[in-house]
Order: C-alpha cells, then sequence, then structure tokens
C-alpha cells in the first residue's frame, strides 16, 4: 500500500497555498465517516456506524481468519461474527487513532488481537447464546477462498479492495435502479463486468436498439457514477481527510495482484 | 453479488481511477506518469490524429479554486513559447470537474536516462547549456520553475531539450498578469495533492535533492531566480559527478552555481549559461581564477593546432641550422 507520508526524495513538496489538504483548501468534513460515528454518544447514530464497518470489513476478516489462522470455516465464522458482536459491545472501533495507523490496519491488528486471545483461552465461541448474530454469507466468502502466495496482511488488503468494489458495483446497481437508469446499469454490467471479450460498444448499441454513440455518453456516465459511489465508500470508512487520501492513492494508485 | 476476478478488479481501478476523456477530442491511450502534481496520461487527438500528452490532477475531489489554479498553470507555460519549453496545446475540464492540459508529447529519454549512456561530458554540457538557456527565458517572463531535476527534463529523439513539469512554478511580482500572492511578492499557480513540510517561516517547495536552501527552509519569501540556479547547479552535479576528471574551471561553476548563500551564486540562469559556453569555448570562466601556468595550458589546449604548427616550424628551423652548417 502506497504510503504519500513516507520520506520520498524524488517528491515535489508544496506550500500550503498549493496543497489540497492546506489550511485554506480543505477537502470538506467527512460528515459520513462510519468511524466518526463509532466514537458517537447516540446509539443509533453507534448502531449505523457499527453497520457500515461490519458490511465493509467482514468478508475480508472471514477469509483473513481462514488464512492466517488457518482455521476451518466453523470456527473462522464463530471468530468473525464473535469479533464484529465483540468490537460493538466494548465499542472498541471509538479507540482508533487516525494519528497511529489506518483504520484498516487498525481492524486487523484488532483482529489478530481478538482471535489470539480467543485461541490461548481455548475457548471456541458458540454461535447462538448471548452473542448477537449478524446475517452474513460465509457460504459464498467460503467459495471465493482461493490459494494466495500473498502475505496475510498483503491478502487482507487484497480481499478488502475487492470488497469494497464488489459494494459499489452493487451500490451503483441500486442507484440506477432508484433513478431510472436500469439501462446504464446493463450496458456496464455488459461492457465493464463482461466476461465476453468480443462484446464492444457497436455490439451493444444493436443488442440495446441504441446508436453507438448513445452507449458511449451512457458508459461514460455511469462510469462517472461508479466512480463517485467508490469515494463515497471511501468516506464512509475513513476517518480524516488524509486517511481518505491515502486510501484512495492506495486504492485507485496501486496494481492489485 | 458477483466475485470479481484479479483482472476485473484491476479493469474496474482503472475505470475509477484514469480520466474520463469522452466529451473532449481525445482518446485515452495510457498512463505515463504519476508524480505529485498530478498524472500524465498518453492520449490521441482524434481531430489533429496526433498523440499529446494530457496531465489530470491527482485529486478525488477538485475545489473551484483548485481548478482555477490549474488553468492558470496551463496558461502561463502556454505563455513561455520557447523551442526548451513544452508546449501546451489546450486546457479544459473533464466532466468529473477535473481539469486537464493537454501538452507535446515529448519521445525521447529523461536526462538522468541520456546521462547513463552518453558519458561525453561536452555532449552533457551542451544540454545543460540548453536547460539554462530555457530556464533562463521563463526568467525573463517572470516565472521559476522552483523543481528542476533530471526527471523533469527530457532530450527529445533529434537531440533538442525540453523542461517538463512547471507544475510549481512561481510568477515573481511585477510579471505575469499581475495577481500578487500572500507569500510577498510571488504566488503558486498550481495546487499540490500532497506532501508538504511546514517550516516556521513557509512551506518547502521542491524537491530535497536539487533544492536551495531558501527553499528547503521554505522561505518562500526569498525565493528568487537564484533558486533555480542552484538547482540547475545541483543538476550540473549530477551531470559531472561520474566523470574522472571534470576540471578545476567546470567545478568551481557547479560550486559558485550552488552557493549556499544566493548572493554568492550566479545571478541568472543566462549568467550561469554564459560560463558553460565559455568553458565549452575554452574560455575564461567567471567562476574560476586560473594561475598563469593553467592559462597557458588552457591556451595551448585551445590552439593546439596553432601550437602544433609553430613547433612544427621551430623544429624545422632547427633542423635546417644543424644541416646547413658546413
Amino acid at each position: 500500500m502506497i504510503n504519500p507520508e513516507k520520506s520520498c526524495k524524488s517528491c515535489p513538496i508544496m506550500d500550503p497555498d498549493t496543497d489540497i489538504g492546506g489550511p485554506l483548501h480543505k477537502f470538506p468534513a467527512t460528515n459520513h465517516s462510519a468511524i466518526a460515528g463509532a466514537r458517537s454518544d447516540d446509539q443509533l447514530t453507534r448502531r449505523r456506524a457499527f453497520d457500515t464497518i461490519l458490511t465493509s470489513y467482514w468478508k475480508p476478516a472471514y477469509k483473513y481468519i481462514r488464512l492466517k489462522w488457518q482455521a476451518n470455516n466453523e470456527d473462522a465464522k464463530d471468530l468473525t461474527q464473535g469479533f464484529f458482536a465483540n468490537a460493538f459491545e466494548k465499542n472498541h472501533f471509538a479507540a482508533y487513532d487516525a494519528s497511529k495507523a489506518s483504520f484498516q490496519t487498525f481492524l486487523r491488528t484488532c483482529l489478530d488481537g481478538f482471535v489470539a486471545n480467543e485461541r490461548k483461552a481455548g475457548r471456541r465461541l458458540k454461535r447462538g447464546g448471548d452473542m448477537e448474530q449478524y446475517q452474513l454469507d460465509f457460504a459464498t466468502a467460503e467459495n471465493e477462498l482461493v490459494a494466495s502466495d500473498l502475505s496475510p496482511e498483503d491478502y487482507f488488503h487484497r480481499e478488502w479492495v475487492r470488497w469494497m468494489f464488489t459494494i459499489a458495483v452493487e451500490a451503483l446497481r441500486q442507484r440506477c435502479e432508484e433513478t431510472g437508469r436500469t439501462i446504464h446499469f446493463q450496458l456496464f454490467e455488459r461492457y465493464d463486468l463482461r466476461d465476453d471479450k468480443d462484446v464492444s460498444y457497436a455490439s451493444l448499441a444493436k443488442e440495446f436498439g441504441l446508436e453507438p454513440a448513445t452507449v458511449n455518453n451512457y458508459l461514460a456516465a455511469v462510469r462517472r457514477d461508479f466512480r463517485g459511489v467508490v469515494l463515497e465508500k471511501l468516506r464512509e470508512i475513513t476517518a480524516t481527510d488524509e486517511e481518505f487520501r491515502t486510501e484512495t492513492r492506495s486504492l485507485l494508485g496501486v496494481e492489485v495482484k | 453479488m458477483k466475485w470479481l476476478s484479479d483482472d476485473k478488479l484491476n479493469y474496474l481501478r482503472t475505470v475509477v481511477a484514469n480520466p474520463d476523456f469522452s466529451s473532449t477530442k481525445y482518446t485515452f491511450i495510457k498512463e505515463l506518469a504519476r508524480g505529485g502534481m498530478g498524472t500524465v496520461y498518453l492520449a490521441e487527438d482524434r481531430e489533429l490524429n496526433r498523440l499529446v500528452a494530457i496531465k489530470v490532477l491527482n485529486t478525488p475531489e477538485m475545489t473551484e479554486d483548485l481548478r482555477n489554479r490549474m488553468v492558470r498553470e496551463a496558461q502561463i507555460i502556454a505563455r513561455l513559447e520557447h523551442p526548451g519549453i513544452v508546449p501546451v496545446h489546450d486546457v479544459g475540464t473533464l466532466p468529473d470537474g477535473r481539469v486537464f492540459y493537454a501538452m507535446k508529447f515529448v519521445r525521447g529519454s529523461r536526462l538522468d536516462e541520456y546521462a547513463a549512456v552518453n558519458d561525453s561530458i561536452r555532449d552533457r554540457l551542451r544540454k545543460f547549456q540548453a536547460v539554462c538557456d530555457a530556464v533562463a527565458f521563463a526568467h525573463a517572463h517572470g516565472v521559476i520553475h522552483r523543481d528542476l531535476k533530471p526527471q523533469n527534463i527530457m532530450i527529445g529523439s533529434f537531440g533538442e531539450v525540453l523542461v517538463l513539469d512547471w507544475g510549481v512554478a512561481k510568477i515573481l511580482g511585477g510579471h505575469g498578469d499581475g495577481e500578487r500572492g500572500r507569500h510577498g511578492d510571488c504566488h503558486p499557480v498550481s495546487p499540490s495533492p500532497h506532501l508538504r513540510v511546514s517550516t516556521r517561516d513557509g512551506t518547502i517547495i521542491g524537491t530535497r535533492d536539487y533544492m536551495s536552501p531558501e527553499q528547503a527552509r521554505g522561505e518562500i519569501d526569498q525565493l528568487d531566480e537564484r533558486a533555480d540556479v542552484y538547482s540547475l547547479g545541483a543538476v550540473l552535479h549530477f551531470l559531472l559527478k561520474d566523470q574522472p576528471k571534470p576540471g578545476k574551471a567546470a567545478e568551481a561553476i557547479c560550486s559558485k552555481a550552488r552557493a549556499n548563500a544566493k548572493e554568492d551564486r550566479y545571478s541568472s540562469a543566462s549568467e550561469l549559461s554564459a560560463d558553460i559556453g565559455r568553458l565549452l569555448d575554452a574560455e575564461p570562466v567567471s567562476a574560476y581564477q586560473e594561475s598563469a601556468i593553467e592559462k597557458a595550458s588552457r591556451w595551448v589546449s585551445k590552439n593546439r593546432f596553432l601550437v602544433l604548427l609553430v613547433l612544427a616550424y621551430l623544429l624545422m628551423r632547427i633542423f635546417f641550422v644543424f644541416t646547413s652548417r658546413p
């Protein structure tokens, strides 16, 4: 993951009046940050924030436990459920300090600590009982597991990126449906999410009864929307403007392998 | 929800990261370089059927102020019409609000890549002199570059020298469009998405190895043409450092350009260029006071043919003197 704050001799360094994050040209405040919401005194706000964090991280967390901790699928399910239930109950995410690490690193460290403690105590968290249970599609997550030669940390990051984009595609679909632009999403799905490499703008135009220029315009518009959705999702799960920028660069500026 | 393969994921990342040129006359081809200021892409101008380099700011969110600054940067570079300064063809706004400007696509190699395969000191000095001339032209138009380094200098396919990346340039007071910035009599022309080091008096701008001391201290008010002269000295140092015997005059030029106190440096890039010219012509340079022996040695070196002719004449005379004796 790129860390733009790392000392870099070949990187230009700017003055504040030319810097996007400078005192006079700050990004808009992170109003929708779930990380900020996790610190709220209001129970409902905290709940919503937690749901966002859970939605964004449960799948990479499950896969990470399976890979790094070599847990079987039943244990991995229980540990994932247990970790998030415990984090919500004890409000662990409110302790996050953006100056020390990214939220993703913080969450992964917490997860390691949780699993290590559970293993040390010889406990096996039982589903049911007093613990809150979340409706998570573990079966799909299990089917998506593939062997990887990445380090556990890189694997977690990669799976998080994959999951972020998957959520963003789903959000885009919902948005297009809500705004009566189903055809836009269908074009996006057929061209940008296609497995068939023979699909072209011309073939889509024929298939959908549109002019090729219209296909071009619709795709350009829906891609803009997709970009906006991805950035919105990132905003939700980063605590500060700096972290948002870092994650944006990480997500969009590094080859995911 | 459909599982995204690695290939699909990388493709979607490019869909999000790459600029949408659909409303312009350009067709996206590929990313060329990613820098502190923005990302440069290779694109095709469909109207003129030629390749161009398009710079787009690296920021997910663009304010009106940033947009204006990017446009100003393009306008300033466009105004610097010089064979050593990369020309700007066009400026515009992408559908997502980001500003872009299209520049000449320069085929060739960066100065550091050029130096890696060309160790002739004279060739390097000639290229360096061309860089000085381009910078001197910008200075004459009241613009200081502030980020001169081998990576920002291109040697084109025909040997032409082009200074790139005027992204952190500043207009000095009394020039440009008359605006005055918050930092005394100069102001920035463009934004930056990251990396800054605040100091007591200002903020550091540039690249550390090539940055003047006043720039490194963040004394924005104190920056003038001599900050670029220092950077040029650092570029010269880069070009000379692998030379076994660059010569005392060349070293003196380098030291004078890189003097810690700006008062001790060349007062302008054109003065530095003139000294490089004198060095190439084996003339005395202003940066170095020669001894009588060095002066004679330089004179001999410069007038080698004449010296050989005189020596040959003298040898012949001596030969005749000895052979004509009875």
